[in-house]
């Protein structure tokens, strides 16, 4: 008999090994769904994680992505790690990217480098503008965050179609919803006139060391910490958990905002409706696939942004829809939580004893 | 009745991952006893009495009923054979009256007819001595009369074995003695009784027969009858725990924790509204409060290290006043605190004992312009599990890895070793170990000589008279007159939990001692 038992304590290597074996499992199903497509398994799976990094092209690719999903798991895992489950990075994103465009468009004519800090400035407030709704109706009505964040994502996307349809829509672009194409100077430097790949994964590493560090050496991330472990003994200890509220949600919402705010001034070079693929909700994915490690984190985030790509590259080669990204999406966190599950628990054989038959259902 | 032989375990074995928790228990209960089952916490009783009751399937053993082998495949079937069982936590409903609780668990045709079954809870609470009103509801009663709920609907089916786990623990001295005398009667008409504790002198008065338990395994049989508690101590701890001490009582000096007129509404309904609450604690003293929990001992905790503001009042330490001050303010001013939780309110159980190190003694020069001085937490943390004989891996193990004894070990060292001037302790010893209460009281009281103000709220009277100076009790948010602990006999004590004293005098002129 095939019993679930609860481990004397959490299993630290189950701990590692859940996302290995999630990441296994997700490819397994993969390969099953693109049987039933009607394309070789192996073909499909290579075409999708493979090929997409067999170029140096490929790799800079994967950086251009890899920069908004560190950016935003790295804020999520302040939230996350104070129990605070911020859901809308997302939103935190768009505002970013929609206020750094409202200021990229006032310098259309600079010619000047310094006119990026006051963009890149005015996205990161943004992003954590509209983090400190949520952590103000948090700590003012102890509204859940959960809903208040997935709302406001909603309220972001609305702001930012409105803007695109609207104000911000270039007046000589032939009614396209998007804005202007930004100045050169105020696009993000790239490291080689061949790649698109620019700075913003250098702002991604930092904010992932420095957030390494504040976690696991400054007082406000072990009040964090503590706070997320166990609300009454960060009472106990008299933390103030509306302050750490609010600095964890402002600090994710200012990363969120930059990581939109380059996007705008990177890769797309002026704001579009598609600004995000879905960053900020395939970060909750990173951050738990990660365990929120930070170098976890980093390989979750890889993980994640070759999911994008692999969605683009099955497209293109094998005419199947871009949305199987999601699809991938969706299993890695499924199976996630599922084998998350076996580091509290493990499976156990056991002889069922003859004459206890009745009594082993209530033990 | 003849004593016949009426449950016997043989080699009963049950174990759990990490540890064993009976192992080959032998018992024999004949009928009209009262059995004591003894031993420290994690002894293994509870887990012997849930593998009776039927919660629990043993892993290997045999139990015999009336000389026959049974397996009880729960508690149903438990209670059909005659069995009942009174569990520490009442399974009652609070919103619901006496009689419709004990209806909740009887079969259906018996809890049809309402007026009946009312009639008969008065018949047999009154024959055994525990009057109930069935109409009553559940949370009016107090908890002494939710236990008589638990004992009568026992009662009510034909019982042959009724088993109590620590049910004295939460009942006032007096209500103990009636307890006992309902419990007398019951073995008198030929009902076994099996009776857990771990409080020896309740034992000795109650018990004619009983089985000693020590990590899973029997250590001993005997007739409490014949037998010192002293030698059943012994058989509970082993051979080499010294048992108890006499401590020095000490004389305060000045007042060091000034607290007048402390008014609380608590948000919690069933929290105890404190109410022009007066405390005076010395510098070197330790003040015990005693009382029955649920009085209002959590909400005064509360108050105290700065958890819950109250309402009005003043609360001063050393003439300062701090009671607009936040705990991590009070501790920077010489508050230290040991709550009654210890995982999860005194230590996060996921952490590591460096990092509880850190929670609430981070003003101790562990932290410098915010960020954390590691190789000092951990050196801190090191010196408490060395001092305080703290039993771990070592200092990186998590909290919750160690046993109640010795987390609360740790505790106390964290907050001692911060060299507090005012410590409040909740229920220092509550679960401990005799080994870990002795160390934790020798530490208390070398605290108190160094000069510190301690104020100790217990349920333990045993504890509260060996080791505090003062003595007083807490009723429904109120507070006894505090005496000097050797002019208060324990049946004065008995009344001051029971509520029973004049209204308290903020201003009680000083006591000179007995």
């Amino acid at each position: 008999m095939l019993k679930l038992e609860k481990r004397p304590s959490d299993s630290r290597l189950m701990a590692y090994l859940s996302p290995l074996i999630a990441i296994l499992l997700t490819l397994l199903c993969g390969g099953i769904l693109f049987v039933f497509l009607g394309h070789d398994p192996f073909a499909a799976l290579h075409t999708f994680f493979i090929a997409p990094l067999t170029s140096v092209y490929g790799w800079t690719e994967l950086g251009i992505k890899v920069a908004p999903l560190l950016l935003c798991a790295m804020g999520l895992t302040l939230c996350f790690r104070a129990k605070i489950w911020n859901i809308g990075a997302e939103g935190q994103f768009i505002m970013g990217a929609l206020g750094g465009s409202i200021a990229a468009l006032q310098f259309l004519d600079a010619d000047s480098r310094w006119a990026l800090v006051p963009i890149l400035l005015a996205g990161t407030l943004s992003g954590l503008g509209w983090a400190a709704l949520a952590a103000w109706l948090k700590t003012r009505f102890n509204a859940n965050e959960i809903l208040t964040t997935i709302m406001l994502n909603y309220v972001a996307l609305n702001a930012l179609l409105y803007g695109v349809h609207g104000p911000l829509k270039d007046p000589e672009g032939f009614n396209f919803p998007e804005s202007a194409l930004f100045a050169d100077a105020t696009l993000l430097p790239v490291f080689s006139d061949d790649y698109r790949l620019n700075i913003s994964i250098l702002f991604a590493l930092l904010a992932m060391v420095a957030i390494w560090t504040l976690m696991a050496r400054s007082w406000v991330g072990y009040q964090i910490r503590v706070l997320g472990e166990d609300a009454k003994a960060a009472r106990y200890a008299g933390f103030k958990d509306k302050q750490l509220t609010w600095f964890a949600l402002l600090a994710c919402g200012a990363l969120a905002g930059l990581a939109g705010v380059s996007e705008v001034t990177g890769p797309l070079g002026q704001l579009v409706p598609q600004v995000s693929p879905g960053y900020g909700y395939a970060a909750i994915i990173v951050v738990f696939l990660g365990r929120m490690q930070p170098l976890g984190i980093l390989f979750a985030s890889m993980l994640l942004a070759l999911t994008y790509m692999g969605g683009e590259m099955v497209q293109m080669e094998m005419t199947l829809p871009k949305s199987l990204t999601g699809l991938f999406q969706g299993m890695l966190l499924f199976f996630l939580l599922a084998t998350d599950f076996l580091i509290a628990y493990r499976l156990v054989w056991r002889r069922q004893p003859a004459s206890h038959s009745t009594t082993a259902s209530q033990a | 009745m003849s004593s016949s032989e009426r449950l016997h375990l043989q080699g009963i074995t049950k174990a759990y991952p990490g540890c064993i928790a009976n192992d080959a228990v032998e018992l024999r209960v004949n009928s009209g006893e009262i059995h004591a089952l003894l031993g420290e916490n994690g002894a293994g009783k509870s887990t012997l009495m849930k593998i009776i009751y039927g919660v629990i399937a043993p892993d290997a053993g045999q139990l015999l009923w009336h000389g026959q082998p049974q397996v009880i495949s729960g508690p149903s079937h438990a209670r059909q054979l005659g069995i009942g069982m009174v569990f520490q936590h009442f399974s009652l409903f609070e919103t619901l009256t006496v009689a419709e609780n004990i209806a909740l668990g009887l079969p259906a045709d018996q809890a049809k007819d309402m007026a009946a079954l009312e009639a008969r809870i008065r018949e047999v609470s009154e024959h055994y001595g525990m009057a109930l009103d069935p109409k009553r509801l559940v949370y009016t009663l107090s908890v002494g009369e939710q236990q008589r709920v638990e004992i009568v609907r026992c009662l009510l089916q034909d019982i042959e074995l009724l088993i109590l786990d620590e049910p004295t623990s939460v009942l006032t001295p007096q209500e103990v003695q009636q307890l006992f005398r309902t419990l007398k009667t019951l073995a008198s008409e030929g009902c076994s009784i099996l009776f857990i504790s771990h409080k020896l002198d309740e034992v000795v008065e109650l018990c004619n027969a009983a089985t000693v338990l020590r990590h899973g395994q029997v250590t001993g049989h005997c007739n409490p009858q014949h037998t010192t508690s002293g030698e059943l101590a012994r058989m509970m701890v082993g051979d080499d725990t010294p048992l108890s001490e006499n401590y020095s009582k000490a004389q305060g000096t000045r007042v060091a924790l000034d607290a007048k007129d402390l008014c609380y509404q608590p948000e919690d309904p069933f929290g105890v509204r404190l109410e022009q609450l007066a405390l005076q604690v010395k510098a070197g003293e330790i003040l015990g409060i005693a009382g029955v929990a649920g009085n209002g001992q959590d909400e005064l905790m509360g108050l105290l290290s700065g958890e819950e503001r109250q309402d009005s009042g003043s609360i001063q330490l050393n003439g300062t006043a701090i009671e607009h001050l936040s705990p991590d303010q009070r501790r920077q001013l010489g508050f230290a605190f040991v709550p009654e939780e210890r995982l999860g309110r005194g230590a996060v159980p996921d952490m590591s004992l460096v990092d509880n190190a850190l929670l609430s003694a981070s003003h101790t020069g562990l932290k410098r312009k915010g960020w954390i001085r590691y190789p000092a937490v951990r050196q801190f943390a090191r010196h408490i599990i060395d001092r305080y004989n703290v039993k771990c891996a070592d200092e990186d193990a998590q909290a919750k890895s160690l046993s109640g004894g010795n987390l609360q070990k740790f505790i106390i060292g964290r907050e001692i070793e911060q060299q507090p001037k005012f410590l409040v302790c909740s229920h220092p010893t509550w679960g401990v170990d005799i080994g870990a209460a002795i160390l934790i009281r020798h530490s208390l009281i070398h605290l108190r000589d160094q000069g510190a103000a301690i104020l100790v709220i217990s349920e333990d009277i045993d504890e509260l008279y060996q080791i505090s100076d003062r003595i007083g009790a807490i009723c429904d948010g109120r507070l006894s007159p505090i005496a000097p602990t050797q002019s208060v006999s324990i049946e004065q004590l008995g009344q001051w939990m029971a509520g029973q004293f004049s209204d308290p005098q903020p201003q009680q002129p000083e006591v000179s001692h007995a």
